[in-house]
């Protein structure tokens, strides 16, 4: 009796090739623009948060210059208020710390073995890497010491190594010269990637108390990294660091305060609002399409039992039962919508790899919107192909068979 | 072995009653070919879906083979249908876009039969319903004259091997060749022994059979041997 069935349902929809096609299309498009689209949008948040991770756990941001509310990018302010004082301070007197990395950055040329660059050149200490979340690839990074004693070494993030000496080469040991300084390259740090945010790859880092003498000839800082121990302890430690540089400051009004302070939170979660409005926008367009894909599967659901309705009454005429009628058409109304859900979803999916391989966009299929679109699909199609059809078979033979 | 006693219709259309048959009785035993003639409106499609248990009427008793058939629930008599009774229409007879043979095996659907043997069956009542030619049984509905399809029609009424064959003005749509033709089928049908009622309002098709039953507005007006 399956079987029965089964030959039924494929030999009606093959019947009419091109109404069950053009019923499938409209399942394959809806639910693949839904699928492509928030996978889009859910690639664009990843990526966009991924990129904010990487540059530094629970980190907050110290930058001299009044602070204009809702900064994103570690800005660095013009004014001069920050000290290494600040920053030893900050680090001695205030707990939940992991590592504290006061920076002199600025940029130059910087010449090596007849190549040149301009980059910028980050002054700084040990602390970096942990604060920073960068990571040493061969040779080793600048020590306590070599702060202490303004050593003229570098270590150069691996395009900045790239461009001055050539791709994937070990110029450790020899020198690079910026401003007339020759400092002796002491290591490379390992590919972050990213852009945007620094692109910590095309920079040079030296001790900051020799960029402080031989390249700025000042003593104020940059910026002041610093990593909270986790994430519950950064509201505290930054309200800490504000009370602390307020009163070394001796600044009375908070309103007033030389510096500002942004922590890692904030920016990822005003980046994950600009990405979740982006999602937004992406899923109503496929939502849009999703509806529209819906009406035209529950205008061919209807029009096809419309239209079959001579032929239902002419099966209960020759003695079919109502439930074989009933289950034929839900049959077919099954088959339709999992068979173009099926294709819907493998090209959704597709769609998804090729807009990642070829365009370099990254994407995420999620699977609630998988369900989403499917059950979305399944549902109209099921409905619109089952119910009108057990209505008609609810005729009596002659109605149905006189119907036009 | 089709007995009717005073079988009623009444239609209600809102307020306006129509009594499409006002007691109406007659028997019609195995074997016998009958013709049920009269013009539009006399109540003669009425009865005929009363027969073919398409409909039922709304006083009276209808016996197939000593079976009350007013009183079966829609699937019994879907059964009946089925196995008992088998209908040629005037139009609208086969499914479109399906072949003869899978039209004529339509009621052997879900019964369990094996595929090998409908397959035999069909070609079998193909056969004796005037359609030898296998070219046309792979043929679609729609790709056949019309006289084709009323003789694919009446195989497909003969695949369950019926009580009864009820023909609804069978040769409405066609021509007088073609008439003949489908009306020879039923002859040589009910020489092999089958019940044949034919429902006309044309007194030429009603020649070839051997009964007359004759009515106008709702009731038997003559009921004759030809």
């Amino acid at each position: 009796m399956i079987i029965d069935l089964f030959k039924e349902t494929i030999w009606s929809l093959s019947g009419n090739k091109a109404r069950s096609g053009l019923t499938i299309l409209g399942i394959v498009i809806g639910i693949a623009s839904v699928i492509t689209m928030v996978a889009i949008g859910q690639g664009a948040q990843n990526s966009i948060e991924k990129n904010i991770q990487s540059i530094g756990s629970n980190l907050i941001i110290v930058s001299p210059g009044a602070g204009r509310g809702g900064q994103v990018s570690a800005g660095r302010g013009s004014a001069q208020t920050l000290t290494l004082e600040d920053s030893n301070a900050i680090k001695s007197e205030i707990p939940n710390i992991t590592g504290v990395e006061p920076e002199n950055s600025r940029r130059y040329q910087i010449t090596a073995k007849g190549n040149n660059t301009n980059t910028q050149v980050i002054g700084t200490v040990p602390d970096y890497l942990i604060v920073r979340n960068v990571k040493i690839d061969s040779g080793s990074f600048i020590t306590d010491q070599q702060v202490r004693s303004s050593a003229k070494v570098a270590v150069l993030g691996s395009t900045a190594r790239d461009d001055l000496f050539g791709e994937n080469t070990n110029p450790i040991g020899q020198s690079i010269r910026i401003k007339n300084t020759d400092f002796q390259v002491i290591g490379i740090t390992q590919v972050k990637g990213g852009s945007g945010f620094n692109n910590l790859d095309d920079s040079v880092y030296v001790p900051l108390a020799s960029s402080q003498h031989y390249l700025s000839g000042d003593n104020f800082l940059s910026t002041i990294g610093v990593a909270a121990a986790d994430q519950n302890s950064m509201s505290a430690v930054q309200q800490q660091i504000n009370d602390l540089l307020l009163s070394r400051h001796k600044i009375e009004d908070p309103t007033q305060a030389d510096f500002s302070l942004i922590n890692q939170t904030d920016i990822i979660s005003t980046v994950t609002s600009v990405t979740n409005t982006f999602t937004i926008l992406l899923s109503s367009i496929a939502g849009i399409s999703l509806l529209v894909g819906g009406i035209g599967i529950m205008n061919m659901m209807l029009t096809t039992v419309t239209e079959r309705t001579r032929e239902i009454g002419l099966r209960k005429a020759v003695g079919i039962r109502k439930i074989y009628i009933n289950l034929q058409f839900l049959s077919e109304a099954v088959v339709l919508t999992f068979s173009g859900g099926g294709v819907g979803i493998l090209l959704g999916w597709i769609a998804s790899l090729g807009l990642s391989s070829f365009l370099q966009l990254s994407t995420q299929v999620t699977l609630s919107s998988v369900l989403l679109a499917f059950s979305v699909s399944a549902g109209v199609g099921i409905v619109f192909g089952f119910y009108p059809a057990r209505r008609a078979a609810n005729l009596s033979p002659i109605e149905a068979l006189r119907y036009e | 072995m089709i007995k009717c006693s005073n079988l009623t219709k009444v239609y209600k259309n809102g307020d306006v009653e129509t009594e499409a048959l006002k007691g109406v009785s007659f028997k019609i035993y195995k074997g016998e070919f009958v013709a049920i003639i009269g013009p539009s409106g006399s109540g003669k499609s009425t009865l005929m879906h009363i027969l073919g248990a398409l409909d039922v009427p709304t006083s009276g008793k209808y016996y197939l083979d000593g079976q009350e058939v007013s009183q079966l629930k829609d699937d019994q008599l879907s059964d009946l249908r089925r196995n008992r009774i088998g209908f040629v229409f005037q139009s609208f007879n086969l499914l479109p876009r399906t072949t003869v043979l899978r039209n004529v095996i339509l009621p052997l659907l879900y019964s369990g039969i094996s595929i090998k043997e409908r397959d035999k069956r069909a070609r079998e009542v193909l056969k004796n319903s005037g359609m030898e030619e296998e070219k046309f049984y792979d043929r679609f509905s729609n790709q056949m004259s019309g006289g084709q399809i009323q003789r694919v029609a009446i195989a497909r009424a003969l695949i369950n091997n019926p009580a009864i064959i009820l023909a609804d003005e069978p040769t409405g749509n066609l021509d007088t060749k073609n008439s003949h033709l489908v009306m020879k089928a039923f002859q040589k049908l009910n020489k092999k022994g089958h019940t044949i009622i034919v429902i006309t309002h044309e007194d030429e098709v009603a020649a070839f059979a051997k009964r007359v039953i004759a009515i106008r507005d709702g009731e038997i007006e003559k009921d004759s041997k030809n």
